[in-house]
C-alpha cells in the first residue's frame, strides 16, 4: 500500500471531524467528533511508522517505528482523561441549564 | 537737490510711524496724546511736502531709488519714488487737506473711548501713508501697493463702528467693489510688463513716446487703457462700481471727507493723469471715448439721484460721484490738466462741505435727515457761512474755485463733442440745484426738529471750525492758479504740470468770443438752477415722492438690480456649494470614513459572539487560509 | 488486487461512511453507535498494519470505555431526536464549506508534494507486537508511563470535583 492512501483516509476523517464540530449544536456530539479527529491522527501516525519501517530512515533508526506507536498509545491515554473531565463538565452544564445546546454557552460575549 | 532725496522718504514714513505708535499703543495713550501724534506726523509731512513742492517748482524732478522690490529674471521693479510736478501737487493736497481733517477729527471724535480714538487715528495715518505711497511711486507696482492700501483703510474706517452690522456690510461692499476694479488694474499692469518689460513710468512712457517697442501695437494700448480705467471705476466710483460710495457714508464724517471726497476717490484720476502718455497714444481713442461717456453717464445719474436724497451725507456722496464723473469727462476729452485742477478744487470744497455737514450733525446730536433740520443759520454761523461758500464753489459760481475748474472741463468737452457739452452743462445745473436745495433745507426756514435737538444746537468748537475756515479760504482762492488765458490769467497750473502732462495745442482753438459765450452761458445756467432751488425749498413742505421723484429717491433701484442680478445668483451658487458639495460631499466623505470605521468595528464586534462554535469556525478558516498561503502562494 | 487491498478499501469505506453518519444523525444515540463502528474500522486498519497492540488498546479503551461513558451521559440526559435544535443554516453551511475547503487544500498539497517512496510494510514487521511495544514502553518510556497514571489520577479527581453538587447554603 502506498502511504498516500492512508494520508488521504486520515485527512478525510479529520475533515469530517471538523465539519462535525462546526455543524452540530449538541455538546456531546461535538465531543464525539473531536474523538474522530483524534483517531484520524492516530491512524496516520501508525501508517507513517509503518512507512518508515520500510524506508531508509527506519533502517538506520529502528526506534522510530515503535516511537510512533508509543506516541499513539499516549494520545489515547490523554484522550481518555480528557473525555472523563469533559463529560463531567457537560453534566454540570446540563444540571445548571438543563440543555446541552452549545449556543447557551455565550458567557464569553463582550 | 540731494537734500530732497534724503528726506523725501520721511513724507510717507512719518504717517506709517504714527500708525504704528497709535495702533500698538492704543491702550496706553490718552486721547490728547494720540490726537497730537496722529495730527503731528501729518503736519511734519505737510511741511516737508511744501518744501519739496517749492523745490520742484524751481524745476527739479527727482527719482529716489531705495531697494529692489522685485528682482526676478527679466523683471526688475525697484521701490522708487518719483517726485515730479504731478506728485508734488498731490502730496500737498493729501497732506494739507489730511492735516485739516486730522485736526477736525480730534474734536469730532472726542466722544469715543480712548482706545477707539487711538485706533481711529492709527487707521487714518495708515490711510495717508498708503495714499502717499500711491502718488509717490515711480512705477505701477508701488502705486498698486498704495492702491490696495487705501482700499484696505477705506474698509477699516467705514467699518469703524464695527458693532453695527449694516456699517460692516457697507465696508465689505466698498472693499469688494474696489477689488473688482483692482482686477482690471492688475491685468493692465501685467499686460504692460509683458509688452514693455517694465512697469516704470519713466522707462515705459519713454518707450511709447519714442516708439521704441515694435511689438507694442495700438491694440495693446486700447487693452491696457481700458483695463486701467476699469481699475479707476472701482476706486473712483464710476458706473458700474459706484454704489459703494453712498453706503460708505456709514463711516465717521471726517473719514468721508478725507477718503471719499478729497483723496482716495481721486486716485483713479491721478492714475489716468499719470498715464496720460498711454491715453494719448495711438489706439487710445476708443478708451478715451468710453471714459468720457461713462463719466458723463455717472455725472448725470448721480446728480439725478442727489436731487431727491434727504440724508445730508448721502447728497454729498452722490455729489462726489457726480463730480468724479466730471473729472472723467475731462480725462476722456484728453484734458488731463483740467481733471487734475478739478481734483484740487474739489478736494477743497468737498472736504469743506463734508466737514461742515459733520459740524451740523454734531450740533443736531447725530441727526442726518435734512427734512428735520432748517433754520440752523441762527445757531451755526460759521458753519453756515463756510457751507455757503462751499456750495457756491461746487456750483461753479465765479470767482470761486469751482468755477474755473469746471469751466476748464466744460470748454474741453465743447471742443470734443457738442452733445457732451450740453449734457455736461445739464449735469452742472443739477449740481447747483441739489446743492442749494441742501443748503436751504438745512439752514433756512423754520427749524423742523424736536425740542431737545433745538436746545442742543450750538456752534462747534474751534478745532472743528478752524479747518472749515481754512478750507473755505482755499475754496475761494484755489481757483486762481488756473485762470485761463482769455480772462487774462496765466493758467499757472497747466504750465506747472507741463513736464508731466504735455499741453496739446488744439488744432482749431475756440475763438475768444465762443469761450466767453460758453462761460457766461454756463454761469447763467447755474444761477437759474440755484434760484429755482431757492424758490422751491425756502419753506419746506413734506411731500411724498411720486413717479420720477420716487425712482430718483430710490437711487434708480440700481442697488436692487445688482442684488438680483449679481448677488443673489452668487449667493445661491455659494449656498449650493455649501449644502451640496461641502456638507454632503466633502463632509459626507469625511464623516463617511468615520461612519465606515464605526460600522466596520460594529461588524467586527459581532465576531466576539461568545459562541465557542463560532470561534472554532473561525479557527478552521484561519488554518485554511494559512495552509493556502503557505502551500500555494509561497 | 490482493486481499490486503480489498480489506483496506472495505475498511476505508466503513470508516468514512460511519464518520459521515456520526455527524449527520439527529438522534445522539445513533451517533454514538456509529462512532463505535468507526472505531472498529480504525482498529481493523491497525490490524492490517500489524500494529496489534494498538488495535486492541483502541477497542478496549476507546470503543469500550470512552464510548460507554458517552452512552451513559446521553442516556442520562434523555436526549432524543426531537430535542436536538438545529444550528443556524448559514453557520452550518459555512462550517461545511470550510471543512471541505480544508480537505481540498490538504489533498492538493499532497498532490503537489514530493514523491516519496511510500511503500508500506503492511503485514510484516514485528514492531507492533505486544511483546516489542511492551518492551519499549517499560524500558524507554517508563517515566511517561508513570506520569500518565498521575494524569489519570488528576483527571479522576477533577471529574469528581466538578460534578459535586453545591452544598445548599
Amino acid at each position: 500500500m502506498e502511504i498516500k492512501y492512508y494520508i488521504g483516509l486520515a485527512v478525510a476523517l479529520f475533515c469530517i471531524g471538523i465539519i462535525g464540530v462546526l455543524t452540530r449544536r449538541n455538546a456531546i456530539i461535538i465531543f464525539m467528533c473531536i474523538e474522530v479527529m483524534l483517531n484520524a491522527v492516530n491512524l496516520l501516525l501508525v501508517a507513517f511508522s509503518k512507512m518508515h519501517a520500510a524506508a531508509p530512515v527506519g533502517k538506520s533508526m529502528p526506534s522510530v517505528v515503535s516511537d510512533a506507536q508509543i506516541f499513539v498509545f499516549f494520545i489515547m491515554v490523554v484522550a481518555a482523561a480528557e473525555v472523563a473531565v469533559g463529560l463531567a463538565i457537560i453534566v454540570m452544564m446540563y444540571r445548571n441549564v438543563h440543555s446541552v445546546d452549545v449556543n447557551f454557552l455565550n458567557r464569553l460575549k463582550n | 537737490m540731494n537734500n530732497v532725496l534724503q528726506i523725501v522718504w520721511l513724507i510717507p514714513f512719518l504717517p506709517l510711524l504714527g500708525f504704528l505708535i497709535n495702533g500698538l499703543g492704543r491702550k496706553q495713550l490718552s486721547k490728547t496724546l494720540s490726537g497730537i501724534i496722529g495730527s503731528g506726523v501729518i503736519l511734519i509731512s505737510f511741511v516737508i511736502s511744501l518744501w519739496v513742492f517749492f523745490n520742484v517748482k524751481g524745476g527739479n524732478t527727482h527719482v529716489a531709488h531705495y531697494f529692489n522690490f522685485i528682482d526676478v529674471n527679466a523683471i526688475k521693479i525697484g521701490f522708487d519714488f518719483q517726485i515730479d510736478q504731478l506728485s508734488a501737487l498731490f502730496l500737498l493736497i493729501i497732506t494739507g487737506v489730511g492735516l485739516l481733517i486730522h485736526v477736525y477729527s480730534t474734536s469730532y471724535m472726542h466722544e469715543e473711548d480712548s482706545k477707539d480714538f487711538a485706533k481711529y487715528f492709527s487707521f487714518l495715518n495708515l490711510f495717508v501713508f498708503s495714499m502717499l505711497l500711491l502718488v509717490m511711486g515711480a512705477n505701477y507696482v508701488i502705486m498698486f501697493i498704495g492702491w490696495e492700501g487705501v482700499g484696505l483703510c477705506s474698509y477699516l474706517l467705514i467699518g469703524y463702528w464695527f458693532k453695527n452690522t449694516s456699517f460692516n456690510n457697507a465696508a465689505k461692499k466698498a472693499f469688494i467693489m474696489n477689488r473688482i476694479g483692482d482686477l482690471g488694474f492688475l491685468l493692465a499692469v501685467f499686460w504692460l510688463i509683458k509688452k514693455l518689460g517694465t512697469a516704470d513710468y519713466h522707462t515705459a512712457f519713454d518707450i511709447i513716446v519714442n516708439h521704441k517697442a515694435a511689438t507694442f501695437t495700438p491694440v495693446d494700448v486700447t487693452g491696457i487703457t481700458i483695463l486701467l480705467f476699469i481699475g479707476a471705476t472701482g476706486k473712483s466710483a464710476q458706473i458700474p462700481l459706484y454704489t459703494w460710495l453712498p453706503d460708505a457714508m456709514a463711516g465717521p464724517t471726517p473719514v468721508s471727507a478725507l477718503i471719499h471726497a478729497a483723496t482716495m476717490v481721486t486716485a483713479g484720476i491721478y492714475m489716468i493723469a499719470r498715464s496720460n502718455v498711454l491715453y494719448s497714444a495711438n489706439g487710445a481713442e476708443i478708451s478715451r471715448n468710453i471714459i468720457a461717456v461713462i463719466g458723463l453717464a455717472t455725472a448725470l445719474l448721480a446728480a439725478s439721484i442727489a436731487l431727491k436724497q434727504n440724508d445730508i451725507k448721502k447728497v454729498l456722496a452722490y455729489s462726489t460721484v457726480s463730480q468724479l464723473g466730471f473729472m472723467f469727462i475731462a480725462l476722456g476729452c484728453g484734458n488731463y490738466t483740467a481733471a487734475v485742477f478739478h481734483v484740487m478744487t474739489h478736494a477743497f470744497f468737498k472736504a469743506l462741505l463734508f466737514l461742515g455737514s459733520g459740524s451740523v450733525i454734531h450740533a443736531m446730536g447725530g441727526e442726518q435727515d435734512i427734512t428735520k433740520m432748517g433754520g440752523l443759520n441762527r445757531y451755526l454761523r460759521i458753519t453756515q457761512i463756510t457751507f455757503l461758500i462751499g456750495c457756491l464753489a461746487i456750483a461753479g459760481c465765479p470767482p470761486f474755485s469751482g468755477f474755473f475748474s469746471k469751466d476748464a472741463i466744460l470748454v474741453g468737452a465743447f471742443e470734443n463733442n457738442k452733445v457732451l457739452w450740453v449734457l455736461a452743462v445739464f449735469a452742472a445745473m443739477m449740481t447747483a440745484y441739489y446743492m442749494f436745495r441742501l443748503y436751504f433745507l438745512t439752514f433756512s426756514g423754520k427749524f423742523r426738529g424736536t425740542h431737545d435737538q433745538e436746545h442742543h444746537l450750538h456752534e462747534s468748537p474751534t478745532a472743528m471750525t478752524l479747518p472749515l475756515i481754512i478750507l473755505a479760504i482755499l475754496a475761494v482762492i484755489g481757483g486762481f492758479v488756473g485762470v485761463p488765458h482769455i480772462l487774462n490769467g496765466h493758467n499757472e497750473i497747466a504750465t506747472f504740470l507741463q513736464p508731466v502732462i504735455p499741453i496739446h495745442e488744439n488744432a482749431n482753438p475756440l475763438s475768444s468770443s465762443t469761450e466767453y459765450g460758453l462761460m457766461i452761458g454756463t454761469t447763467v445756467a447755474m444761477f437759474i438752477a440755484g434760484l429755482l432751488a431757492y424758490l422751491q425749498h425756502r419753506n419746506y413742505v413734506a411731500k411724498e415722492n411720486k413717479g420720477l421723484g420716487k425712482v430718483l429717491a430710490n437711487k434708480w433701484y440700481i442697488d436692487e438690480l445688482y442684488q438680483s442680478i449679481i448677488v443673489k445668483p452668487i449667493q445661491s451658487i455659494a449656498a449650493f456649494l455649501n449644502n451640496v458639495v461641502e456638507k454632503k460631499g466633502i463632509d459626507g466623505f469625511v464623516n463617511g470614513v468615520g461612519k465606515a470605521v464605526n460600522y466596520g468595528s460594529r461588524q467586527a464586534r459581532l465576531l466576539q459572539s461568545g459562541h465557542v462554535g463560532n470561534y472554532v469556525l473561525l479557527m478552521v478558516i484561519g488554518i485554511l487560509i494559512l495552509f493556502i498561503v503557505q502551500l500555494f502562494l509561497k | 488486487m490482493g486481499l490486503t487491498q480489498i480489506l483496506f478499501w472495505l475498511l476505508t469505506a466503513m470508516a468514512i461512511g460511519s464518520a459521515l453518519m456520526v455527524i449527520t444523525r439527529k438522534n445522539p444515540v445513533h451517533s454514538v453507535l456509529y462512532l463505535i463502528v468507526v472505531f472498529f474500522a480504525i482498529s481493523g486498519h491497525y490490524i492490517l498494519m500489524n500494529a496489534q497492540f494498538l488495535a486492541v488498546v483502541n477497542i478496549i479503551v476507546y470503543a469500550g470505555a470512552i464510548m460507554v461513558l458517552f452512552l451513559f451521559v446521553v442516556m442520562l440526559m434523555n436526549l432524543n431526536a426531537n430535542a436536538e435544535p438545529q444550528k443556524n443554516k448559514l453557520l452550518q453551511f459555512a462550517g461545511i464549506i470550510s471543512g471541505g475547503g480544508l480537505f481540498l487544500v490538504l489533498v492538493a498539497a499532497l498532490v503537489k508534494a514530493k514523491e516519496v517512496n511510500g511503500a508500506m510494510e503492511m503485514q510484516s514487521g514485528n514492531y507492533g507486537l505486544v511483546k516489542n511495544l511492551g518492551n519499549v514502553l517499560n524500558n524507554d518510556y517508563e517515566m511517561p508511563f508513570e506520569i500518565s497514571s498521575v494524569l489519570f489520577l488528576s483527571a479522576m479527581i477533577g471529574a469528581v470535583v466538578i460534578s459535586k453538587k453545591e452544598k445548599e447554603q
